[in-house]
């Protein structure tokens, strides 16, 4: 008796989740389908009319679809290895015995908590700014020609900064996962007379590489809706060279108002991040047993 | 012999994770001590670390200029209000299952993380018609809504493991002494759940706080958080500098701290659960 009314509870507790959550996820979700498939831009409200295919083969074909896919992926491997291996080799210089320990990972961990506007922001017109950023004042100092970052190198800027945002984030997890390893294990290894290379490949990698894993799989699904980095520095230029999926649907449905064809750019996004999406959900739900 | 050489050692590790350190840290610095230079100093060549003549004017000037304490307040409301209301919803529903699972809780569960792999541009011109439709373009409240459900899923996660640990026995023991569930509510789990919901809250905030893509898409000029505030600067080719290291360093101290404060909790919030 008491079990039944404790199960009628707990579904009652968890319903409000469960329906917010399945109409915010459902309701947008097929209106966008439905739209990906209508001839649909505010500009032209008299032109409308159910079109099948035809804003996917306009989106697919669009030489701008192509550089934008290229481009997420590049944004997404570059940030990712960046990050991780700065992480690991972070994690492991915050593993020893420092002086200042915690004021140190607090440095490190702070442009995490950095709001990307603020970050892209201050990377743009203070660290590269072709005249009076410091990296002009760098090159100058060397002696050597001054970089306008943003025009001649924007992917790579774009992947500069979102890479210094995520750095820490990576870093503050793979330290966390490193702090677990077992003591013992790691002076039985040392008195072995193994020596750090050894160490790393046969002790510490294998405790990190879940770790590492997890890292790799939330980066890339954040990484995948880069947005605000691209939105402020570069808006996607020169031409289409650092335009990314989200930031050319935005493109096509907030200043081209092309609504369809902006949907039907929405639906590749959803696939592609469910490809990823996929393989997180095993990784934690494996998590979740254990 | 061996005490100097650990000693050394520590010298030279100490030394290079403090320069990686203020490496990263750098452009941090660095726009805080710009925003108390003059503009010209700001961008004055060769730079100068410390401002030459300290001053404050610009942060007068951005809130004269710019009415910068309604974004701030816009961001403030935003990110706690969006909070709060996940909690509202979260909290039952994290409690329900940790406490008392069924074989779909996992099910649940993981579904409810799928949902927060959906990406945002999936949903933006639907989400942004019937915003349109409804007059809700520009509008706090309607960008408070659409963050709790961006961060329901994290909420909801994150308290479960909090809850999964608080020990089921405990309440049985309580019970043996003749709590009554009010007591036992009031007197074992509230107190137990609370550093877990606390830090729940804390990040979710700082999530909320920084988000920039519906907050950016979504306002305008009236409900335009710090994020979409600062973005604004982006526009005119800045010789700025000094007012918009004004402006960021305000938009970034409070969360700075809040996220220092919670860099414990940040790992297991952003890993749901799957690093501790």
């Amino acid at each position: 008796m008491a079990t039944r009314q404790t199960k009628a509870l707990a579904r009652a507790m968890m319903a409000p989740s469960i329906i917010v959550l399945f109409v915010w996820m459902i309701v947008p979700l097929v209106l966008t389908l439905w739209f990906s498939f209508q001839r649909y831009n505010l500009n032209y409200p008299e032109r409308s009319g159910f079109v099948w295919f035809r804003n996917y083969y306009f989106f697919l074909t669009d030489p701008a679809f192509l550089q934008a896919i290229g481009n997420t992926l590049i944004l997404v491997v570059g940030v990712l290895v960046i990050t991780v291996v700065g992480g690991i080799l972070l994690a492991l210089l915050l593993d020893q015995p420092i002086w200042g320990q915690g004021i140190v990972r607090l440095l490190v961990i702070a442009p995490f908590f950095v709001m990307p506007t603020v970050s892209a922001l201050v990377w743009k017109n203070m660290m590269m700014h072709p005249q009076y950023g410091i990296f002009a004042w760098i090159s100058k100092t060397l002696g050597l020609p001054t970089v306008a970052w943003l025009t001649d190198y924007p992917l790579a800027s774009v992947i500069i900064i979102t890479a210094w945002e995520w750095l820490p984030f990576a870093a503050l997890i793979l330290l966390t996962a490193l702090q677990s390893l077992d003591e013992d294990q790691k002076e039985a290894s040392e008195m072995d007379g193994a020596n750090f290379v050894n160490r790393f490949i046969y002790i510490i990698l294998p405790h990190l590489a879940r770790a590492i894993t997890v890292v790799i799989l939330i980066e890339t699904i954040f990484l995948l809706s880069v947005f605000a980095e691209i939105y402020v520095t570069t808006q996607g230029g020169p031409g289409y060279s650092s335009t990314n999926l989200p930031f050319l649907v935005y493109v096509q449905a907030l200043l081209n108002y092309d609504v369809g064809g902006a949907s039907a750019g929405g639906m590749v996004a959803v696939v592609l991040a469910n490809i990823v999406a996929i393989f997180l959900i095993r990784i934690v739900g494996r998590n979740l047993d254990a | 012999m061996a005490r100097a050489a650990t000693t050394q050692r520590k010298i030279v590790v100490t030394t290079a994770a403090w320069i990686v350190g203020l490496l990263i840290f750098f452009p941090i610095l660095w726009t805080i001590l710009t925003s108390f230079k003059t503009e010209g100093d700001a961008i004055a060549f060769p730079p100068s670390l410390f401002p030459p003549h300290w001053t404050l004017e610009n942060y007068f000037e951005v809130q004269s200029r710019s009415d910068y304490f309604r974004h701030f307040v816009n961001s403030v409301v935003i990110s706690i209000g969006s909070t709060v209301l996940a909690l509202l919803i979260a909290v039952p529903a994290a409690w329900a299952m940790a406490f008392s699972p069924t074989p779909k809780t996992r099910d649940i569960m993981m579904w409810m993380l799928s949902t927060k792999m959906m990406p945002a541009v999936g949903v933006l011109v639907p989400i942004y018609l019937i915003f349109r439709t409804l007059g809700l373009l520009d509008n706090v409240w309607g960008l408070m809504v659409i963050l709790m459900l961006m961060n329901l899923p994290i909420v909801v996660w994150m308290l479960y493991t909090y809850f999964k640990e608080i020990p089921v026995d405990i309440l049985e023991a309580a019970r043996m002494d003749g709590a009554t569930l009010g007591k036992e509510l009031v007197y074992v789990l509230v107190p137990m759940a609370v550093p877990g919901i606390a830090s729940t809250m804390l990040l979710n905030v700082i999530l909320a706080w920084n988000e920039a893509f519906w907050t950016l898409n979504l306002t305008a000029a009236r409900a335009a958080p710090l994020t979409a505030f600062i973005a604004s600067y982006s526009s005119p080719e800045g010789l700025f500098w000094a007012k918009l290291s004004a402006a960021s360093t305000l938009a970034i101290a409070p969360i700075l701290v809040l996220g220092w404060i919670s860099q414990k909790q940040l790992v297991r919030g952003l890993t749901f659960g799957a690093v501790k």
